[in-house]
């Protein structure tokens, strides 16, 4: 509860900085106090300190995993915030509604993280959609950008339109929006209850960019200014995972042989159409963005085989993925050219931003003794012990070689390949401190799992 | 086992850098790191008794060389170590989904320990496509034909330094793992695909060598004799004998000091001349006599004659497929192995004749002879292949324990 309050508050008092100063330094240090204030007052959740009362009526259920799962995505929007910060003010001038948005997008978070009603994971799920249609629109005399706002917000209400109604079908079948009514009684499947849950399935896929529900995905993401596109690809996109879990595990939990099947052929599917398509493409944004449909796939094994093993995993998955592509994009946003030879060459040039960038991508493509290898290792174990998709797990391996290809691509322009142009990148050394930090992180993340992992059995509230 | 390979380890990375201290890379620092971090990376390998380690290790390994090869290699260098790269991943992916299926099977609360791996009996259709899934990554590493298409590329292309640790013990990870990590675990799929991949091994044995007879640049022709020698090896292992596996584990150790010898005469030649073509050198025996003896006695271990150490392995390997009674076809693969050696004798010596012997040519003519420090490391080597050949006996009793034991654990597994 603390988070959802403080969020809300936050994102208004961001909104009146931008009123009171025109000073960027300022407005800045502002939302990186906010969010390192969200983080901690969320910890103090876990720790039994609730600050804020609030009668929710049960429809909000505050739980290790959800609380835990805010924790990490406000920790990655924190790096965002001071990695890729100072790039917010290229965008646009509305600086500080651009935070204040991102609060608005946490408070959603929170929201899907603890939901225990439909109504409220419709809420939060609007709550974190809208902020975003503006934020891709922000650049607002590009004409890329708008084109990606408008797709956005029209294919988003679609699904919207697709996730109302199954709600509307569920309730028609159980009368009630709680997830442990739905979760009663469905031994026979009820033709109102299995078209209900279908739609659902649809909409929520939609929302993670699930093929064949991705299409808005590459354009939208290219289309965003680069600086959102690295948070829409990771905190949100997680957010939505943590709601489409929550949703199947807890409310569709008992129906599990009746979809098992349908969410292994869309994760086979995002698979093979991200990995593939990404290897195609010349820019590197666009690659992150099919490589980010690639990756959800692997995140939607979690959900195939639900289990315990799963709900660490996709947790784990999460951070890890989260903190190597804002730490790619981050660099993205230094270079002036955004294809992968625009890379070329960047060793020379800065060889402290080429080595986290390798470091970022091997954990991307999941060589062991990163972050990303144990995320993927907890993902393959948990659809492993399910034992019903082994055909699944080898697609996912097979798919897991090909996203090599693509991301040693960007090692390689980095490495081997000479550069044209000479002109000189800068950055901070406080940017390049930063950027090590997080590669540490990731290594260690990858050497030390139970770090985290023991987080989620460690509290209880 | 373990033990032997670290041993090769150990001893082959100092020859390695003594022999090749005369060439200079850029960067030599990142060099040097990334070989170490491969030495690290193999002894793991060898050592590792956990199934996620061992996985770990593997990739470890693996990381440094490609970019050993990507950074300091020759002018394909890009594309062929990417090719490489991206093999040995979908192995060692496959890999691991094996282990991790394995590591389900384990009774109790699940375990990656080697141990609790070789307590588990499998059910034979188990068996049967865990056997492929370890085994495709095993063969690639080998790599066995047709998994090698990676390889004769990669080794030209490489830094001679790096190829002489991936020939001459990162090919050994794969024939080290079937051991340690296949046979014991699905004997079943092994015994039941036995004829399979030996009929592989034959293939691959006769066609590398076929192959290894048309080449005229030197490292192609040890590349493909790489991939025939191992081919035996593998065969020898399938046979599940005692004299056999005896076999294997000697010519591991053999095989990795004969050829890192061979890579070193190349490296030398190639620094010397600027050339690895056989048809443009000619007459080195005469200018540098020293090379000329030592590298003789190399090229004669890597035919097997008798008293060099390949010969022991390569007899004991004889004598374990033939004896072998797992196959009704054992005959059949004794022979095709002895065409394999006559084969190897002949492009070797050929090798010999070319670059040694003959008239001198523009390109040899101001040739002298190879430094003191080349010349140690070789006749280092030389004195292994000569003492082992002599007397193999206590590289026999070490592994023998683990032979055994090994072999026993298959037979316990006997449906």
């Amino acid at each position: 509860m603390n988070a959802i309050v403080l969020s809300a508050i936050w994102g208004v008092v961001m909104m009146f900085s931008g009123l009171f100063t025109s000073n960027k330094n300022i407005v800045r240090a502002v939302a990186i106090f906010g969010m390192a204030l969200l983080f901690t007052v969320n910890l103090l959740d876990i720790y039994n300190v609730h600050l804020f009362k609030v009668n929710v009526h049960e429809m909000l259920v505050f739980e290790n995993f959800g609380l835990l799962f805010n924790a990490v995505a406000f920790g990655a929007t924190l790096v965002y915030f001071l990695l890729s910060g100072r790039d917010f003010e290229k965008v646009g001038n509305h600086f500080a509604e651009y935070f204040a948005l991102i609060f608005f997008i946490s408070c959603g978070i929170s929201l899907v993280t603890s939901y225990n009603t439909l109504l409220m994971l419709f809420l939060g799920i609007e709550i974190i959609s809208i902020p975003l249609y503006i934020l891709t629109g922000s650049d607002k005399r590009n004409l890329k950008s708008n084109e990606a706002s408008l797709k956005y917000l029209l294919m988003g209400a679609f699904s919207t339109g697709l996730m109302l109604m199954g709600i509307a079908l569920i309730y028609g079948a159980k009368g009630s929006f709680f997830l442990h009514a739905i979760s009663l009684g469905n031994e026979a499947i009820n033709p109102l209850m299995g078209a209900g849950m279908l739609l659902l399935l649809f909409s929520m896929s939609f929302k993670v960019s699930a093929a064949p529900f991705h299409f808005w995905t590459p354009d939208v993401y290219d289309g965003a200014p680069t600086v959102f596109t690295s948070y829409m690809a990771t905190v949100v996109k997680g957010a939505g995972f943590i709601a489409f879990i929550r949703l199947f595990q807890t409310g569709f939990g008992s129906m599990h042989p009746h979809w098992q099947l349908a969410v292994a052929i869309i994760t086979a599917s995002t698979l093979l159409f991200g990995n593939i398509t990404a290897v195609f493409q010349q820019s590197v944004k666009r690659m992150l963005a099919y490589s980010s449909i690639a990756q959800a796939g692997f995140m939607l094994l979690a959900i195939v085989s639900l289990s315990q093993k799963g709900n660490e995993g996709l947790f784990f998955y999460t951070a890890a993925y989260s903190l190597a592509t804002i730490g790619i994009f981050a660099v993205l946003l230094k270079m002036k050219d955004y294809t992968f030879e625009g890379f070329n060459g960047l060793a020379k040039r800065q060889p402290v931003l080429a080595a986290t960038t390798t470091i970022f991508l091997l954990s991307l493509a999941g060589i062991p003794g990163t972050a990303g290898f144990m995320g993927k290792l907890y993902m393959l174990s948990a659809a492993v012990e399910n034992g019903k998709v082994m055909w699944l797990v080898i697609l996912a391996v097979l798919c897991a070689v090909i996203s090599v290809y693509y991301y040693f691509r960007v090692i390689q322009a980095m490495y081997l390949r000479e550069s044209q142009d000479a002109t000189e990148i800068e950055v901070s050394p406080v940017f390049k401190g930063l950027l090590i930090a997080t590669a540490v992180g990731i290594i260690l993340l990858g050497l030390f799992p139970q770090w985290l992992i023991d987080t989620l059995y460690f509290f209880t509230i | 086992m373990g033990q032997l390979l670290c041993l090769l380890t150990a001893l082959a990375f100092p020859l390695i850098f003594i022999a090749t201290w005369n060439t200079t890379y850029p960067n030599a620092n990142r060099f040097y790191a990334f070989m170490l971090l491969s030495q690290a990376g193999l002894m793991g390998v060898f050592l590792a008794t956990d199934a996620l380690l061992f996985y770990f290790f593997w990739e470890l390994a693996l990381i440094p060389a490609y970019f050993l090869c990507s950074t300091w290699g020759g002018e394909k260098r890009i594309a062929v170590t990417f090719k490489f790269f991206i093999y040995t991943f979908l192995g060692s992916l496959l890999m691991l989904v094996a282990l991790i299926y394995i590591y389900f099977q384990t009774p109790g609360d699940h375990s990656f320990a080697l141990k609790s791996f070789y307590e588990l009996s499998l059910k034979p259709d188990q068996q049967s496509w865990l056997f492929w899934m370890l085994f495709i990554a095993f063969a690639i590493k080998m790599p066995l034909f047709p998994f090698h298409t990676w390889q004769p590329d990669t080794y030209e292309q490489s830094p001679t330094a790096t190829t002489m640790v991936l020939s001459g013990i990162m090919v050994k990870m794969g024939v080290f793992a079937v051991i340690r990590w296949l046979a014991p675990i699905v004997p079943g799929g092994l015994w039941g695909w036995g004829d399979t991949v030996a009929f592989l091994s034959m293939v691959g044995m006769i066609y590398a060598s076929l192959l290894a007879m048309q080449q005229d640049d030197m490292k192609r022709l040890i590349a493909y004799s790489s991939i025939a020698h191992i081919g035996l090896m593998n065969l020898a292992i399938f046979s599940t004998t005692n004299a056999g596996m005896q076999g294997v584990m000697i010519q591991m150790f053999n095989h990795g000091i004969n050829i890192i010898g061979m890579w070193i005469v190349v490296e030398i030649i190639e620094r010397k001349y600027h050339t690895r073509k056989m048809s443009e050198l000619g007459g080195l025996a005469q200018k540098a006599p020293g090379l000329a003896i030592l590298f003789v006695v190399i090229a004669l271990a890597n035919v097997a004659l008798p008293l060099t150490n390949a010969f022991i392995g390569e007899f004991l390997m004889f004598t374990g497929v033939f004896t072998s009674n797992v196959s009704q076809f054992n005959y059949i693969y004794t022979v095709v192995a002895g065409i394999s050696i006559i084969l190897s004798a002949i492009y070797t010596l050929n090798m010999i004749q070319k670059v040694f012997f003959g008239n001198t040519n523009s390109v040899t003519a101001a040739a002298t002879d190879i430094r003191p420090n080349e010349k140690w490391v070789l006749a280092v080597i030389v004195v292994l292949i000569i003492v082992l050949g002599v007397y193999p006996q206590p590289i026999l009793n070490l592994t023998e324990g683990t032979v055994n034991s090994i072999l026993s654990k298959m037979i316990t597994k006997h449906p």
